[in-house]
């Protein structure tokens, strides 16, 4: 079929791409004059990275670390939990998953008022917000993934003799695993969107939300622009992160095969 | 009722829980203001007060349903305080951004299709640019498009929505249009078929049912874009904007009546695009896809 490309052109195109649109941001923004209350250019932005560094690492802190981790973990784990707890029971599986599937649908975003409203303006009430967003999606997932065994498969787990607990182990959690990585991805850009949001509601002052907020009001763009540089490395890092893990623990799967 | 069943249990299930915790949330202010009366109110009484709140910790599910009728029904349509008016404004934006992110999402899956140097080029950018959080960006699609010359907020909503949503639709788009198996692409060689008239009588044909799945994924990323690009854009209409003069005057009666109205507002959305979906179906012949 087609030829596979090489390393060079898989990471050299999409590279070049993105140093392209930064030379033409730069350029443009020289030539057309663009005041920097607008658009400042990118060379602008990385001397406010580099002015800035410390307040950039407390609200990295705040947001990613208190917030967004935190409520990853917290969510991830329930939701796991949840899925594992309403896949021994029929009726519940047949009750929960249509109501599952309905509220990951939702915007769950609004509940970010009323968790502030609950847990306060710190990084709790961030976590919170999080672990409700990540609930439903993993929840789901990791459902879908423990059906994804086929009959044969599990019929040879019972002429083994194989319980309850060895089935899970050997077989239906190694299946679900493609459909829980699936699920962590979703997560962990939602788990981002979820810990910023919360802060446009209230926060102390600090966190990546509650400096764009009022760098916007005193008109310190390139501040903002700086925020927006750390959250996007941030959000990319953490999915890189989570392909990773997943290239490591579903190895076997077909999508994860490399031909050699 | 072997479907419905345990679906209506679990529901029931729910609103009785969220009646055990609304109870047990608003119990304390009861408590306090029974202490600083110096009273010493019975069961039955303090249940009563903990569901009848003005502004609750948790509001009782009825108290919701009942905010939300008078916000949907009691209320003209164009006053500030009807859900409807909000309402439509987030449907209008949501409308937008969808439309946009099914022409951005159409547009760069055909060239990704199309084109070896665009594949490598752009895919990993589309999948970057939804790891970006894009409330993180919104006041600056806000700056930006306000400099441009957009003189309402419909414009910077409906680009958030669309940054949302085009990505739903261009990863089942890929899928779609490459997913002609070799016999019907070799096919189409010996008729001596050209590049665009496989392109036009067997790939584009073969992707509708990729695109049709996708619609219901984008039209809800779409909802949560309109939302979310109303909280840091200094909105006042909207349920997000909604949300937000909810949390600021502390009043939770506001927050939960758009909060659900928003959630009755996506499924609306996703029957209405489920409902075009099987329609399209239909019409191209298909069997139940």
């Amino acid at each position: 079929m087609m030829r596979q490309p090489s390393v060079v052109m898989r990471i050299g195109l999409p590279l070049g791409f993105g140093l392209l649109v930064l030379i033409l941001w730069e350029l443009l923004v020289g030539a057309f004059n663009i005041p920097p209350a607008i658009l400042p250019a990118p060379s602008e932005i990385w001397a406010a990275i580099e002015r800035s560094t410390a307040i950039l690492w407390v609200d990295w802190v705040q947001t990613v670390v208190k917030g967004a981790l935190t409520g990853l973990v917290i969510g991830s784990l329930a939701g796991f939990g949840a899925a594992l707890a309403i896949d021994r029971v029929d009726f519940l599986r047949r009750g929960l998953l249509p109501v599952a599937n309905f509220v990951a649908a939702l915007p769950i975003v609004g509940v970010a008022p009323i968790m502030v409203m609950w847990f306060g303006f710190d990084w709790q009430s961030k976590a919170a917000v999080v672990v409700v967003m990540v609930f439903f999606p993993i929840l789901v997932n990791t459902l879908a993934g423990l059906a994804a065994t086929d009959r044969m498969q599990r019929d040879l787990m019972r002429t083994y003799s194989a319980s309850h607990a060895q089935t899970l182990s050997k077989l239906r959690l190694p299946a679900a695993m493609p459909f829980i990585f699936n699920g962590l991805k979703i997560s962990a850009t939602l788990a981002l969107i979820g810990a910023i949001v919360a802060e446009y509601f209230g926060s102390p002052t600090k966190g990546m939300g509650f400096r764009i907020s009022t760098e916007v009001g005193r008109l310190g763009i390139d501040m903002v622009w700086a925020e927006i540089a750390v959250s996007a490395l941030t959000g990319t890092v953490l999915y890189g992160l989570v392909v990773l893990i997943e290239r490591w623990v579903t190895f076997w799967h077909p999508s994860q095969r490399r031909g050699r | 009722m072997r479907r419905f069943g345990p679906v209506l249990v679990v529901v029931l299930t729910i609103f009785a829980l969220w009646y055990v915790s609304s109870f047990l949330m608003n119990r304390t202010w009861v408590m306090d203001q029974a202490t600083r009366a110096g009273t010493d109110p019975g069961f039955s009484e303090v249940l009563r007060e903990t569901m009848n709140q003005d502004r609750a910790k948790l509001p009782a599910p009825h108290q919701v349903a009942a905010e939300l009728y008078d916000g949907v029904f009691n209320k003209k349509v164009t006053s500030k305080r009807s859900l409807v008016y909000h309402g439509f404004i987030t449907f209008q934006a949501t409308m937008a951004g969808f439309a946009l992110g099914i022409i951005a999402g159409v547009a760069l899956a055909v060239a990704i299709v199309l084109s070896r140097v665009a594949d490598l080029t752009l895919m990993p950018w589309a999948i970057i640019s939804q790891t970006i959080p894009v409330v993180a960006l919104a006041p600056m699609i806000v700056v930006l498009a306000n400099a441009a010359g957009a003189d309402s907020l419909m414009v910077p909503k409906a680009i958030i929505a669309g940054y949302l949503s085009f990505f739903p639709v261009l990863v089942s788009m890929v899928a779609g249009l490459r997913s002609p198996g070799g016999m019907q692409l070799d096919l189409l060689r010996t008729y001596g078929a050209s590049p665009a008239q496989v392109f036009w009588k067997l790939r584009l044909p073969a992707s509708l049912p990729y695109f049709f799945a996708s619609l219901k994924i984008a039209v809800a990323a779409s909802l949560v874009g309109a939302i979310v690009g109303e909280l840091p854009t200094g909105a006042i209409a909207g349920l997000g904007a909604r949300m937000l003069i909810g949390s600021q005057f502390g009043n939770p009666m506001i927050m939960w009546s758009a909060l659900f109205a928003a959630a009755i507002l996506a499924a609306l959305l996703i029957w209405i695009v489920s409902g075009v979906e099987r329609l399209a179906v239909r019409v191209m012949g298909g069997g139940q896809a």
